[in-house]
């Protein structure tokens, strides 16, 4: 049985921009069998194996759907809004493991140096210093601010290494979205979501999408800089053990460097978000 | 000039030209090409350089290469032993494994792009084919290993090696597992080894050993 609290969530299933006639995307979601298409008028529609409508939000360049009745708006992410940005979908990747492996991996920076070499991070730049993190009551959303990294090639646009600043936050259980120093405009934010799918509990459909500030680099390369990167993660997810999310202590002893996935794993039981989880201490 | 590669950063075929050039020394102008999700090379730009729509495709300045196995065979020229010894033997063996890649490709290449980027294809029939590949390949470099050689046609690796490794590395990203195959993991790490090596996502690079414990420090 999934959870009402789980059932009420928003989920991404498609970009827009690729979603076509009837029969168009035929993919999973929580379980069960969903269809993604646009109708004779142009409309995008979800409808699940009975044929009935799903509530349908188009935001960031993807579709999103929920499976039940929901509770609140989709996140906003105003930033994306400021002209000058350049939005870029940067298609789907199929990771077999749980959702929110796949978003707590997104949130953690001690294993850049040792799975994105010499790109994110480096030996032996490895110490994550202190951060700071809360939930915003206003939003519920966890937050991680005062995130630096010492990074060898933080993005297309930057050249040599450079000190990122970070701030980490998830707004909904299987979405996450960062902002990092902007190598072309310092002051500015550049903004990196991913918008995890959860087709099961153990595996997922993983949707990267960027909002940046960079006028020069070809779309094809700033698509496979993000490619680049969250393919290095893939291998490690999938060989992750246990495979469900521990919400539970006693298998796992987090560390300073873990605050974010610490309070994501909180705020998921707190609210009943066990969808991917495992409940019982191993 | 310098040779240009239309690449894609997850293209096993693509990182075989660019392992290949990084191990001879070749410096190559990398386009990206929007493979996924924007299907590019089927646009036709992309097919007026290569009417296939396949990637990788490498213009040397005289010639468009568009079979990655043509464009080891440019990068090596001249990089002596990287096509063989010169023998007959040789020469004949490395072009059985070149041919023999592209079975790599259809089979475990195939799986992977299913598994990870939504391809269609017979998953079950491309996992048993490669499982076919890999016990021939485990079954030659043990008798390779027997007469004391490391690499798929001699003592060093020539092209025949770097054809078949990307897609033999990355066969768990299409769900088939390497544990079986003690003399393929051996093979790999030798080339892993090999100076100028250069990774991509889900071929990672050998950490350094870290010193031995100490023993009784403790």
């Amino acid at each position: 049985m999934i959870p009402q609290a789980v059932q009420d969530c928003w989920y991404p299933l498609a970009m827009a921009a690729l979603t076509g006639p009837y029969p168009g995307r035929a993919t999973q979601l929580l379980g069960q069998p969903i269809r993604v298409f646009r109708d004779a008028a142009g409309t995008i529609r979800v409808q699940g194996d009975a044929g009935a409508d799903l509530p349908v939000i188009l935001r960031f360049g993807h579709v999103w759907a929920c499976p039940g009745t929901p509770q609140r708006d989709l996140f906003t992410i105003p930033e994306a809004d400021h002209p000058g940005r350049r939005l870029v979908d940067c298609g789907v990747v199929r990771v077999k493991c749980s959702p929110l492996r796949a978003v707590e991996n997104f949130l953690d920076i001690a294993h850049f140096p040792f799975v994105h070499t010499d790109i994110l991070g480096a030996e032996p730049h490895t110490e994550v210093g202190r951060y700071e993190v809360h939930i915003r009551e206003d939003t519920d959303e966890v937050w991680a601010t005062k995130v630096r990294f010492h990074q060898p090639q933080a993005a297309m646009s930057a050249e040599g290494g450079i000190e990122t600043e970070y701030m980490y936050r998830v707004p909904a259980p299987t979405a996450a979205v960062l902002y990092k120093t902007c190598p072309a405009r310092p002051g500015d934010w550049d903004v990196i979501g991913i918008f995890v799918q959860p087709l099961t509990e153990e595996l997922c459909d993983v949707w990267p999408w960027m909002a940046l500030y960079d006028d020069v680099t070809p779309q094809a390369a700033l698509i496979q800089f993000q490619q680049m990167i969250f393919l290095q993660d893939r291998s490690i997810l999938e060989n992750q053990i246990p495979r469900l999310l521990p919400l539970d202590p006693g298998m796992e002893i987090p560390t300073q460097a873990d605050l974010t996935s610490v309070a994501y794993r909180r705020w998921l039981k707190r609210k009943g978000l066990t969808y991917g989880a495992q409940m019982v201490a191993a | 000039m310098t040779p240009r590669l239309h690449d894609y950063v997850l293209s096993a075929s693509c990182y075989k030209v660019r392992l290949m050039a990084a191990l001879v020394g070749v410096r190559l102008d990398l386009v990206a090409v929007d493979f996924h999700p924007g299907r590019e090379h089927k646009g036709p730009a992309f097919r007026a350089l290569n009417p296939a729509g396949t990637l990788p495709v490498l213009e040397t300045g005289e010639l468009v290469l568009t079979e990655s196995t043509a464009m080891l065979v440019w990068l090596a020229q001249g990089h002596p032993g990287w096509t063989g010894d010169g023998s007959r033997s040789a020469a004949a063996q490395v072009q059985q494994w070149l041919a023999f890649s592209a079975r790599l490709a259809a089979s475990l290449g195939m799986a992977r792009l299913h598994d990870m980027l939504h391809f269609p294809a017979d998953i079950d029939g491309c996992r048993l084919a490669g499982i076919d590949c890999l016990r021939e390949v485990e079954a030659h470099l043990f008798e390779a290993r027997l007469a004391g050689r490391l690499f798929l046609t001699g003592d060093r690796p020539t092209i025949a090696d770097i054809a078949c490794f990307p897609n033999v590395a990355l066969a768990p990203d299409g769900g088939v597992g390497l544990e079986p195959y003690p003399g393929i993991r051996l093979w790999m790490r030798a080339i892993r080894s090999l100076p100028g090596f250069i990774e991509m996502p889900g071929i990672h690079r050998l950490h350094e050993l870290r010193p031995a414990p100490e023993r009784g420090a403790a």
